[in-house]
């Protein structure tokens, strides 16, 4: 990689294809979903305290959660397909764009509920973005608490080729390893579904092995501790050995943990693998064949030099997969690169080598999606 | 990591003068601290004993999670016999000095009178058996951390004895040690100039990840960062070094390379969340290069040597890091094999001794 002072526009400029892997659309209301919610759930709804899912990971006004002008009028940002194709899909000369739906199904405990609002929103997502915008692909959203609801789910619309991968947020009742939640990764990786795992979630216990921390600041930064302990949930419980096809994508939650965290599970796994006998190979080894991180929030240090010393440490030029993150707004890389350069590099603050560019721009995410 | 060790085998690298900031002690057996306590307590430690928050273990892969060659002759358990840990420790590795953490489980007592009667016991047992036979030990003041003001009591009660050269808490607590009811805690340490020691483990009443409770030992143990970092965060987020600006901590046993990409998404964070939390007045990290120390093993090993020293440059605290060895449990590092590559000989100076000599006052 060229160190930034050094390098200028040249003809890596030209674009790359470019797939952005975490675009989010929310719901405005629940009354966008009484049209795809049966009778004895509109009126549910329309009659009782229950409105579907009303928390949040992302408060309203806070400056992560949305970038100035992205909200229509009356709206919420992620809500309006025109804004949406202004704003992503033109604006950064996409091929596609992954829908994430942060739409919290964890926090409504009564499973047939929680359920029927699953699927209302793919009913809607299906509806309302996928049939009329050809350049969009989405995440399924399931009752991820109840994983024979969610692996029914994905048997109901796993099949609809607008769809690529199952959502699951990152804070969840027990970690994704456990065997509970097989249903929902046979289910995933028989459909070649991805399964997503992305910040945030509100399954109702504390976000910390301490607790509750005071500040959204801390929720915040502490969420890539919490994709952390699914990676090794992941890895301990032998979920590759059992689903071999299974790919894992973490979203949103960072990357520049990921070095320092292969290195101690590596570490301890040579110290502690008898425990876990299915486990065959290093844990390193089968994050990079089965896991993928996308770049926003891109965590950069101070130093862009640092930086390309983690995205090498990586281990693999495979890992990494474009994102935007859309509407949420993230910190800018430190210094900024030269203007004219693709958007890969603008978002990691980092002249790329054109084969790697290529490869987090577009490339990894064909590999890994189906139907791309 | 060693099971079982093995002699020293280079003897140019042992010549470095070494101070093992992680030893662990225990008693023989429970009824050894009986004599320590007021009959109220003697009853209760007798007849009811420690309670804590249950249903959080992990069975170890090794009893006691010891070296197989750390049974003392006597049949006595792993770090309970001074002359054993003398020879096979102190004697062998000629290490100048060794800090004790005991990790007995005091803070995390239900019955919060008990835990503080049972901290008050252990540091007069770590007195009269450890610190006044051998000059080279040190100790660190076990307290019941979860009532900050009982916990202030206990550090009031020894705090100046010349032993103690730190306050031991654990990883996970029932709160983020960085919230109020800790206060009365660091108010104390403050006043009598010792560093809080955060320990690897514990069980604070949470799942002990973000995300509910694993199924495996490995996760249990590879699983510890996560905790320790949400206590820096929590530290700093909650302006507690704005309040206490000579409190120093100290992360045990929880690893390093996690540090540099959460000091990068911290200061990223707060750039724009930083409305939030105005009693911070400089950037994150900033707090965190300044007020934190960190213990060497268990030691993250990059799959490259350029790596680690990578890594040394994104940290960029060196000195604050501090060789322990974590005797006699199983993933013991040996002073001359713990560091995974050759460093300049005055940092080697630095990790082995100097940076501990300097905060301990040693």
């Amino acid at each position: 990689m060229t160190a930034l002072p050094t390098a200028g526009p040249s003809e890596r400029a030209q674009r790359y294809a470019l797939i952005d892997c975490d675009v989010h659309v929310i719901p405005p209301s629940v009354e966008a979903l009484l049209p795809y919610l049966a009778d004895n759930w509109r009126e549910y709804v329309t009659h009782t305290a229950f409105k579907g899912a009303g928390e949040t990971s992302y408060p309203k006004n806070v400056a992560t959660s949305a970038r100035p002008g992205t909200a229509p009028p009356n709206g919420v940002p992620g809500s309006d397909l025109a804004m949406l194709r202004e704003q992503v899909l033109d604006a950064d000369g996409l091929e596609r764009a992954i829908l994430t739906c942060t739409y919290a199904v964890e926090s409504i405990h009564n499973p047939d509920a929680a359920a029927a609002m699953a699927a209302a929103v793919n009913d809607w997502q299906i509806a309302e973005w996928l049939d009329k915008e050809p350049r969009l692909r989405a995440s399924l959203v399931v009752p991820s608490t109840q994983p024979e609801l969610a692996a029914r789910e994905i048997e109901r619309v796993g099949g609809h080729p607008g769809f690529v991968q199952v959502f699951l947020p990152v804070r969840s009742e027990a970690p994704y390893g456990n065997r509970r939640y097989h249903p929902t990764l046979e289910a995933a990786a028989r459909h070649n579904l991805a399964a997503g795992i992305h910040f945030g979630g509100s399954p109702g216990n504390p976000p910390t092995p301490s607790g509750w921390p005071s500040y959204y600041l801390e929720e915040y930064v502490d969420m890539a501790s919490i994709f952390q302990s699914q990676v090794l949930s992941l890895i301990a419980e032998g979920v590759f050995e059992r689903f071999p096809t299974l790919r894992v994508t973490l979203i949103e939650g960072g990357f520049t943990w990921l070095p320092a965290w292969m290195w101690r599970i590596d570490k301890e796994w040579k110290g502690l693998r008898r425990e876990i006998p299915w486990s065959r190979r290093l844990p390193s080894e089968t994050i990079r064949e089965h896991m993928r991180l996308t770049i926003q929030p891109v965590d950069a240090p101070a130093d862009p030099r640092h930086l390309q010393q983690i995205i090498a440490s990586l281990g693999s030029d495979d890992l990494l997969l474009y994102a935007s993150d859309y509407p949420h707004q993230h910190a800018a890389p430190a210094g900024g690169t030269p203007s004219g350069q693709p958007a890969v590099d603008d978002s990691l603050g980092l002249i790329l080598p054109e084969t790697l560019g290529r490869k987090i721009s577009a490339e990894n995410a064909r590999a890994w999606y189906r139907n791309l | 990591m060693v099971l079982a060790q093995e002699a020293p085998r280079v003897a140019q690298r042992t010549a470095v003068a070494a101070i093992d900031c992680d030893i662990h002690i225990t008693t023989p057996k429970h009824e050894t601290l009986s004599k320590y306590m007021p009959a109220r307590w003697r009853r209760h430690h007798e007849t009811f004993g420690l309670r804590g928050h249950s249903g959080a273990g992990y069975p170890r892969m090794n009893p006691n999670a010891a070296r197989t060659d750390s049974w003392p002759p006597n049949g006595k358990p792993p770090g309970s016999d001074l002359p054993f840990l003398q020879y096979q420790l102190l004697d062998t590795w000629g290490l100048q000095y060794g800090i004790l953490n005991w990790t007995i489980g005091a803070g995390a007592q239900l019955n919060q009178e008990y835990g503080a009667a049972l901290a008050r016991a252990a540091n007069d047992w770590q007195i009269e058996e450890w610190l006044e036979p051998e000059p080279r030990l040190r100790a660190s003041l076990v307290v019941p951390f979860e009532d900050g003001e009982l916990a202030a009591a206990e550090i009031d009660r020894l705090g100046d004895h010349p032993g103690f050269v730190q306050i031991i808490l654990i990883a996970r607590t029932a709160e983020p040690l960085g919230r109020r009811k800790y206060w009365k805690m660091y108010e104390a340490a403050v006043r009598h100039d010792l560093p809080i020691g955060i320990h690897f483990g514990g069980a604070g009443g949470s799942a002990i990840t973000g995300a509910g409770w694993p199924s495996y030992y490995y996760e249990d143990h590879a699983g510890m960062p996560p905790s320790l970092q949400t206590q820096l965060v929590s530290f700093v987020c909650e302006g507690v070094f704005e309040h206490f600006p000579t409190l120093k901590v100290v992360l045990i046993e929880g690893g390093m390379a996690w540090l540099p990409p959460l000091m990068w998404r911290l200061d990223r964070a707060w750039s724009l969340l930083r409305d939030e939390v105005p009693h911070l007045k400089r950037l994150p990290s900033e707090y965190v290069r300044e007020h934190f120390w960190l213990t060497t093993q268990p030691m993250e090993e990059p799959h490259g040597r350029r790596e680690f020293h990578q890594f040394l440059e994104h940290l960029d605290m060196n000195d604050r890091l501090m060789f322990a060895t974590d005797y006699p449990h199983w993933d013991f590092d040996a002073p001359d094999a713990a560091l995974p590559a050759r460093l300049s000989p005055e940092l080697e100076r630095m990790i082995m001794a100097e940076n501990a000599r300097a905060l301990y006052h040693l």
